[in-house]
C-alpha cells in the first residue's frame, strides 16, 4: 500500500490530508475537516486541478481590469495555456459578475467568468 | 453636527459585516465611513479563490466574497461615505472625517466601530544596508499594481518573507510571465498558509528557503540582484552561506500591522503582542461603546471568521446602543492569560453575565508543534485539553468556552490557554470543540 501526505488547498484551513492507494486506487482519505478534502485528495492523486484566476483588459469602464476566473477547476498542465489565452482579451464595459468573458478556455469545456461589476466610464 | 447612532470606520469585510449585523438588530442609524474609492477593503485586490468556502459553501474570489456583503448593505439602505478619511475620534464618540465633498466634518456617535484593516509592515523595519534602487516593492502594492491596475512591476523576481500576500503574488506573477526565483523566509517556519506553499510556490517549482534572509541588494537605480545567506538561531547571517540571484524586482512581504494610530490617539488600550485593541467578550474596548474587529484586532487569514466577529461585534454594539447591555458590576471579569507557546488571546477578558453561550476565543501559537495539545485552564482545572496534530504561527487557532461552564465556577479570575506537550495531568477533562 502506498501513503501520500498533501495538504488540502480548498480553503485556507489547510488540513493535512493522508491518501491510502492500494493498486492504483484510493483507499481511503483521511485528516480532512469537511467533504471537500476527501474530494480533493482523490482528484490530486490522479488528476490534479486548479481554479485559476486572472485579469483581462476593460475598455471604457470605470476600471482598467477586471478580474475573472475558470468557473470550474482546470487540469493542472493547462493553467498556463488558459493564462495565455487571456492575454489578448479585452471586453467592453459595463461588466457583471458571472458574465462569460471566454467560453471553453484552452480547450478545457471550462469557462471564464467575471468575478467583480465594473461599470461604463 | 450629524447623528448616528453607531458609525463604522472602516468598509472592508469586517465594516461591512458589523453594519449588516447592527441594522438586523434594530439600529436604524448606521453609518460606514470609508477611505478607498469602494467598498470591500482588501478583498478587492485579492482576486485569487478561497474565500468564503465556510459561510457561502462556496469557492469565492475576494471581489465576490465582497459583492455579497455590499449587495446586503445597499439591500439594508445602510448609510456608506466612500473617499472619505477619519482622521480623528474623541472619547465623546464624536467622529472627525474629510472629503472632496464636505470637507473636514464631525458626526457624533453613539457607539464606534473600528475596522480599519492592516497595513504592510514598511521596508525600513528591514535591515537590508546599501541603495533604495527602483524595484523594490511591498508584495501587496505589487499586488494592487498587477490585479488593479495591469501592470506588472518586475520580470526576474526574488520574494524576501513568506506571508500569504507574497507567496500569492509569487504565482500571479508566475502565471503573468515573470520568473520567480526563490522565496527567502527568516524564520524556520512559513508566515504563510500552508495551502498557498503548496498551491503558490510547490505547483511552479518555486524554491522556499527557510531561515534565509537578503544580506545585499546590487543595483544603483535599479534592482540588479539580490545576496541571500542563511541565519543561524538568532538572525544573524552565516559566512560562507551566501548567494546571488540576479533580479529587478524584489518583493516584501514580511507581514501585516494592524492600522490603529485613531484607535491610540483615542486612548483605546493596545495588546503590545496583536499591536490591535484589548477587547472584552463583546468586542467592546477599554471605551464603552467602542468596539473593534477584523484585522484592526488582530491579523486574520480567513475571511470567514472575520465576518463573524464583526456581526458579533456590531451586535453588541447595536445592544449597547439600545442600552441592553449587562450594567456595569454585575459578574466578574476573568482574565484570559496566554502562557507556554500561546502568543495571545483575543478576546482578552470575558464577563459570563454578558457572554453569549458560546464563545469563540483565537490565538495563535509561537513556534511550530506538532502532536501537541490546546489546553484551557479555569485557575488550576485543566478543563479542555485538545489534540492538534500541527500548529504553526501562520495558522489562527481557536477554543470554545461555555458560558454555563464558566459559571460553575462562582470565584474563577483567570483562564489560561497554552500549548501542551503531552499527558502530564489526569485531572478532569473535558472536549468542548
Ligand atoms: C493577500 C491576502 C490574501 C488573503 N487571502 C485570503 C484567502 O484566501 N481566504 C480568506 O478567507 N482570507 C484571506 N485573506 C484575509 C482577509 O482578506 C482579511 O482578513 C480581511 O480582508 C480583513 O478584513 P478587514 O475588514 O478587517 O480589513 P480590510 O479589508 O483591510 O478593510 C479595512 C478598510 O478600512 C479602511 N480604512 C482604514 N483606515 C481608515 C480611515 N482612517 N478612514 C476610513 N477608512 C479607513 C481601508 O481603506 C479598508 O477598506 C487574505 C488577506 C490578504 C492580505
Ligand atoms: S478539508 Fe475542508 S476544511 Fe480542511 S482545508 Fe480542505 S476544504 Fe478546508
Amino acid at each position: 500500500m502506498e501513503v501520500k501526505n498533501l495538504t488540502c488547498i480548498n480553503c485556507p484551513m489547510g488540513c493535512p490530508l493522508t491518501v491510502e492507494i492500494e493498486a492504483g486506487q484510493v483507499v481511503r482519505v483521511s485528516g480532512n475537516t469537511c467533504k471537500r478534502g476527501d474530494v480533493y485528495a482523490r482528484k490530486e492523486v490522479t488528476n490534479p486541478t486548479r481554479i485559476v484566476t486572472s485579469t483581462v483588459r476593460v475598455m471604457h469602464g470605470k476600471l482598467d481590469v477586471v478580474s475573472v476566473k475558470t468557473k470550474e477547476d482546470i487540469p493542472k498542465e493547462k493553467i498556463f495555456a488558459c493564462v495565455r489565452a487571456l492575454k489578448s482579451v479585452q471586453v467592453e464595459a459595463p461588466i457583471h459578475m458571472g458574465d462569460v468573458i471566454v467560453k471553453n478556455i484552452a480547450d478545457t469545456g471550462v469557462d471564464v467568468t467575471a468575478t467583480k461589476n465594473v461599470e461604463r466610464q | 453636527m450629524n447623528k448616528y447612532d453607531i458609525v463604522i470606520i472602516g468598509g472592508g469585510p469586517a465594516g461591512l459585516a458589523a453594519a449588516i449585523s447592527a441594522k438586523k438588530n434594530g439600529i436604524d442609524r448606521v453609518l460606514i465611513l470609508e477611505r478607498d474609492k469602494e467598498l470591500g477593503g482588501i478583498l478587492n485586490q485579492c482576486i485569487h479563490n478561497g474565500f468564503g468556502l465556510h459561510t457561502f459553501q462556496e469557492e469565492l474570489t475576494g471581489p465576490e466574497y465582497a459583492e455579497r456583503f455590499i449587495s446586503q448593505v445597499k439591500e439594508l439602505d445602510i448609510d456608506y461615505k466612500l473617499n472619505t478619511m477619519v482622521m480623528e475620534i474623541d472619547r465623546e464618540k464624536k467622529v472627525t472625517a474629510m472629503n472632496r465633498e464636505d470637507g473636514l466634518f464631525d458626526v457624533q456617535a453613539k457607539a464606534v466601530i473600528l475596522a480599519m484593516g492592516c497595513r504592510e509592515r514598511a521596508r525600513g523595519a528591514l535591515n537590508i544596508p546599501g541603495f533604495r534602487p527602483a524595484g523594490i516593492y511591498s508584495a501587496g502594492t505589487a499586488q494592487r499594481l498587477v490585479n488593479m491596475e495591469g501592470y506588472m512591476p518586475g520580470r526576474e523576481v526574488v520574494i524576501l518573507g513568506s506571508g500569504d500576500i507574497g507567496l500569492i503574488m509569487a504565482r500571479r506573477m508566475t502565471l503573468e510571465g515573470a520568473k520567480v526565483k526563490v522565496a527567502a523566509e527568516l524564520m524556520p517556519y512559513s508566515g504563510g498558509l500552508k495551502r498557498n506553499i503548496v498551491q503558490c510556490l510547490d505547483d511552479y517549482g518555486i524554491p522556499l528557503k527557510l531561515s534565509h534572509t537578503v544580506i545585499d541588494i546590487k543595483g544603483k537605480e535599479r534592482v540588479e540582484g539580490v545576496t541571500l545567506a542563511e541565519v543561524d538561531g538568532k538572525g544573524k547571517p552565516i559566512p560562507g552561506t551566501e548567494e546571488f540571484y540576479s533580479c529587478d524586482t524584489l518583493l516584501l512581504s514580511v507581514g501585516l500591522i494592524p492600522e490603529n494610530e485613531i484607535s491610540g490617539n483615542m486612548g483605546v488600550e493596545m495588546n503590545p503582542v496583536t499591536s490591535g485593541p484589548k477587547v472584552n467578550e463583546s468586542f467592546e474596548t477599554n471605551i464603552k461603546g467602542v468596539f473593534a474587529c477584523g484585522n484592526v484586532l488582530h491579523v486574520h487569514d480567513l475571511v470567514d471568521f472575520v465576518s463573524q466577529e464583526a456581526a458579533a461585534a456590531g451586535k453588541n454594539a447595536a445592544a449597547y446602543v439600545k442600552k441592553e447591555h449587562t450594567e456595569d458590576g454585575a459578574g466578574r471579569e476573568i482574565s484570559l492569560i496566554p502562557a507556554e507557546g500561546v502568543r495571545y488571546t483575543v478576546p482578552s477578558t470575558v464577563n459570563a453575565a454578558r457572554m453569549d453561550e458560546k464563545l469563540t476565543v483565537r490565538f495563535r501559537v509561537g513556534n511550530v508543534y506538532k502532536n501537541c495539545y490546546v489546553s484551557v485552564y479555569f485557575g488550576e482545572e485543566r478543563v479542555i485539553h485538545r489534540k492538534r496534530q500541527v500548529m504553526a504561527p501562520g495558522e489562527m487557532e481557536e477554543v470554545n468556552l461555555s458560558r454555563a461552564q464558566i459559571l460553575q465556577y462562582p470565584n474563577l479570575e483567570n483562564i489560561t490557554v497554552k500549548v501542551e506537550e503531552d499527558e502530564t495531568n489526569g485531572s478532569k477533562e473535558s472536549d468542548l470543540h
